[in-house]
């Protein structure tokens, strides 16, 4: 929403600030509190699920510090594109602007990807007495789950497949990590249509300049901001989710 | 300069209704705003005065139990969100430019789009009424009740999405107003000479930023409960609903100062000027408005009390309940203190400012009585709690709103109002406000509980409760005296002068009502009151008449968006595709706007 569209960014205002760029301060000030307060109810509930699945049962910190380290890199390529296009290299800035807009991409590719292993999500028990994993896993199961166990068992076979998956509607922490998860992953999507129209609108002559680089300034810091808020959630639901002790 | 494909030749000078539409003048906002508001408040007010009717007197049938909760629950609503948070914008909308030495506000069209969603927000939650009934669990909307296991119906549904539409609304306001605040001061006007009402308005943006996230989680946790089966308050889940009163209250009791906040600041114009003297402690007055809204972010748990929080959380909030008390304590004697020794000017403005610090002391000590952990126990949910709520709300926010009409009711229309009807208006207002809610106390400590439709006779409440319903009624015959006094004046009232008052702050030093432009020429600050100090020093100067400053021109972009949350916000209740059509329309909207250059060449 560009009210001042005046091609110098030097502005006859009181603090010298641009007022785009406080509104930008301010709004990402409200963010903050929208992803604590919904981080918050993360950690209120966490282990207060009824039934499984757990974060342990389900989370691979392997894959995700991938998708992890991809967001924080697009965030170098950011500062790269914005460094770019205030020495005026046009063409430089729009190689780091679509290599930015693609690593966002590819962390909501995993994204998807990982809901969508979490909804699927299978394990396979042995029908032996007193088996360990069933042991372990048996009061995460729900009614249905260890009857599922017990009938697949009964009919002779020698590994019960029981659907272990978890929706938002399974349980709290299925509640809790797809709203907060999601809602992050709405705010990335809502990153990458505003770096790709930047790119797009980058190859109209002078939509794109130097002199008017506060509309990608103001771009980046949500792009940072959103990085930063994956940071602490990867600590907080990944990290401290599948590591006892924290 | 345009790209966006969709090309409507801009209005340039519209007339009639399309020049209300399409506006992004400041002071036509907070004109939008302030009749709106005051629309919505008669409702509401109609709303309490049913209620009344049926508490007039014991085991009365008058109103169904199901329609009493609907009652309270639009009732508290429609105050808080739709009455006097938008008459507080509305003041906001006009004051601040003037009072900075601003031509407008830094985003005029963010500021056009804050205005029609507040409209949309409106509509949303009335519409209610005629699709299959309004909410009706409380504006506090306590899990589970709001749960669809227990509030089958669209009620609840429209509750929650009229309250996101608000908070868009609300946020973006907030936003805009921070910036201007910042941003926007005339040359000399630093943070130290800043008048007292922009400086409570600065504050109270800042809590609404940071506030109204917290109820947008909330609101979208039940929301997502209801709609698509997720388990955030659901108890068979191990869902808990002390967390929904958590996030509520700790937006909730920001909430409260975003009220009061605004109406302190109109109290603190209205008392110098009319004492002729400068604000008692300035400094002080706007250190303790600082040190009300920080500390506003930690008391929230004393809405709780009886929840069963444990000892220590009761104790300390209890403690930081009744040091909250300070501050505010801090601001009646400055107001006090700016009174004592002045040449006091009794008229309307005056009176309403006076009965401000009288009935919102009254509320605050009763809110200090509630702050005791262990009495609090004895009020909770009791008639003792509507009447603090509405001594500081009514006798506070809404007293000051009034005063505060009248104050600058010639700045606003350039006209005088009936000073004769004015002061009648203002002690029937006054008196049977204390005639309606003083008995409140008695019933109250005597165990009678809110959001109860009827009580047996045996209990001995029907004298007050007659007394209180008799006090409404009074209530509304003063509302028709201001509403009279305000219509008929505006229409034919006498001619105002720029500075009828021989007042302090800048918006005085042009005329009545302002240019389009405010300023022909930004001023240049150079005291604390400097509009008053130039005029003693005979160094203030007029106005000269301009005819070529250049300002934003109006734009259709923020109403189509707003129109298309409007649409949406139905669609998400009742149809889905409906709602993507909405969605559509604001996305057209927002994208066609931030493509349209603030002035088009021509």
């Amino acid at each position: 929403m560009s009210e001042q569209n005046n091609h110098s960014t030097v502005e006859n205002t009181t603090t010298g600030l641009n007022h785009r760029k406080l509104l930008m301060w301010a709004f990402l000030g409200s963010d903050c509190m929208f992803f604590a307060s919904l981080i918050a109810t993360y950690l209120v509930y966490r282990g207060k699920s009824v039934t499984g699945p757990e974060p342990i049962d389900l989370f691979s910190i392997p894959v995700t510090s991938v998708s992890t380290f991809v967001l924080l890199m697009s965030s170098m390529s950011m500062v790269l594109a914005y460094a770019a296009l205030t020495k005026g290299n046009l063409k430089v800035f729009r190689v780091w602007m679509l290599s930015t807009a693609i690593m966002g991409m590819t962390f909501l590719g995993f994204q998807v990807f990982e809901f969508r292993d979490f909804t699927v999500n299978h394990v396979k028990i042995g029908c032996e007495e007193n088996n360990a994993k069933y042991t372990e896993l048996e009061n995460k199961f729900s009614s249905q789950q260890k009857s599922d166990y017990k009938k697949q068992c009964s009919e002779g076979k020698k590994e019960a497949d029981i659907e272990f998956g978890m929706t938002p509607r399974t349980n709290l922490f299925g509640t809790t990590f797809f709203v907060l998860t999601g809602f992050h992953g709405a705010h990335v999507t809502l990153g990458v249509i505003w770096l790709l129209s930047l790119f797009f609108y980058s190859f109209k002559r002078g939509a794109v300049s130097a002199d008017r680089h506060l509309d990608v300034d103001l771009a980046a810091l949500y792009w940072h901001f959103v990085d930063i808020v994956w940071i602490v959630i990867f600590t907080v639901v990944y990290l401290f989710g599948v590591y006892e002790g924290f | 300069m345009t790209t966006f494909p969709l090309q409507i030749s801009r209005p340039i000078h519209p007339t009639g209704i399309w020049n209300w539409i399409t506006t992004i003048d400041h002071k036509k906002i907070g004109i939008l705003y302030g009749v709106s508001a005051f629309i919505l408040f008669i409702i509401g007010g109609i709303e309490a005065m049913l209620m009344r009717a049926q508490l007039a007197s014991s085991n009365l049938k008058i109103i169904d139990p199901e329609l009493y909760n609907q009652l309270f629950t639009m009732h508290g609503t429609t105050m808080i969100f739709l009455a006097i948070m938008p008459m507080g914008a509305a003041f906001f909308n006009y004051l601040i430019p003037l009072q900075i030495g601003a031509r407008d506000v830094a985003f005029p069209r963010l500021n056009a789009f804050s205005y029609w969603t507040f409209l949309a927000g409106a509509i949303i939650l009335n519409a209610s009424w005629f699709l299959g009934g309004a909410p009706n669990a409380g504006w506090f909307g306590y899990a589970p009740i709001t749960g669809k296991a227990y509030n089958v119906g669209h009620g609840i549904d429209f509750w929650i999405i009229s309250l996101q539409v608000l908070g868009i609304a609300s946020l973006a306001a907030a936003f805009n107003f921070i910036v201007t605040i910042i941003n926007m001061r005339a040359p000399g006007m630093t943070f130290s000479r800043l008048p007292v009402f922009t400086w409570m308005s600065f504050i109270t943006a800042i809590l609404l930023v940071l506030a109204f996230p917290v109820i947008t989680v909330a609101l979208i946790e039940l929301q997502f409960d209801r709609f698509y089966g997720t388990n955030f308050f659901i108890t068979s889940a191990g869902g808990n609903p002390v967390l929904w009163q958590h996030l509520f209250w700790v937006f909730g009791h920001p909430e409260v100062y975003i009220l009061i906040l605004p109406a302190m600041g109109i109290v603190s114009e209205i008392l110098p000027t009319f004492s002729k003297k400068p604000l008692f402690g300035y400094p002080v007055v706007i250190l303790s408005g600082i040190i009300i809204g920080f500390m506003g972010w930690m008391v929230w748990s004393h809405h709780m009390f009886t929840v069963g929080l444990g000892p220590v959380a009761n104790s300390v909030f209890a403690l930081t309940t009744m040091a909250i008390a300070i501050p505010t304590g801090v601001k009646i004697f400055n107001w006090l203190g700016t009174m004592w020794r002045g040449s006091l000017t009794l008229n309307t403005p005056m009176l309403y400012a006076i009965g401000f610090i009288l009935t919102f002391t009254i509320g605050g000590i009763s809110g200090v009585m509630h702050s005791q952990a262990a009495s609090d126990a004895q009020q909770q949910d009791t008639y003792f709690i509507v009447a603090h709520i509405h001594y500081v709300l009514f006798g506070g926010s809404l007293i000051a709103i009034l005063g505060g009409i009248y104050y600058w009711f010639p700045k606003f229309t350039g006209r005088m109002y009936d000073e004769k009807l004015g002061k009648l208006g203002f002690y029937a207002f006054f008196i049977s406000m204390n005639i309606t809610f003083f008995p409140m106390h008695f019933t109250g400590l005597n165990g009678m509980p809110r959001r109860i439709y009827t009580y047996g006779s045996e209990y001995g409440w029907d004298f007050w409760n007659l007394i209180s319903t008799i006090g409404v009624l009074l209530l509304a015959a003063s509302m028709v005296i201001f509403i009279y006094n305000i219509v008929s004046s505006w229409i034919k009232g006498a001619k105002a002068s720029g500075d009828p008052w021989d007042a302090r702050t800048l918006e005085w030093s042009i005329t009545s009502p302002p240019p389009e432009y405010n300023f022909a020429v930004i001023p240049t600050i150079e005291y604390r009151d400097d509009w008053w100090e130039k005029k003693m020093l005979k160094k203030a100067q007029e106005q000269p008449v301009s005819k070529d400053v250049h300002l934003p021109q109006p734009s259709y972009w923020p109403f189509i968006a707003s129109v298309g949350l409007l649409i949406g916000g139905f669609g998400i209740i009742l149809s889905i595709p409906v709602a993507i059509i909405g969605a559509a329309i604001t996305m057209i909207g927002v994208y066609a706007w931030s493509f349209e250059p603030v002035n088009d060449p021509h």
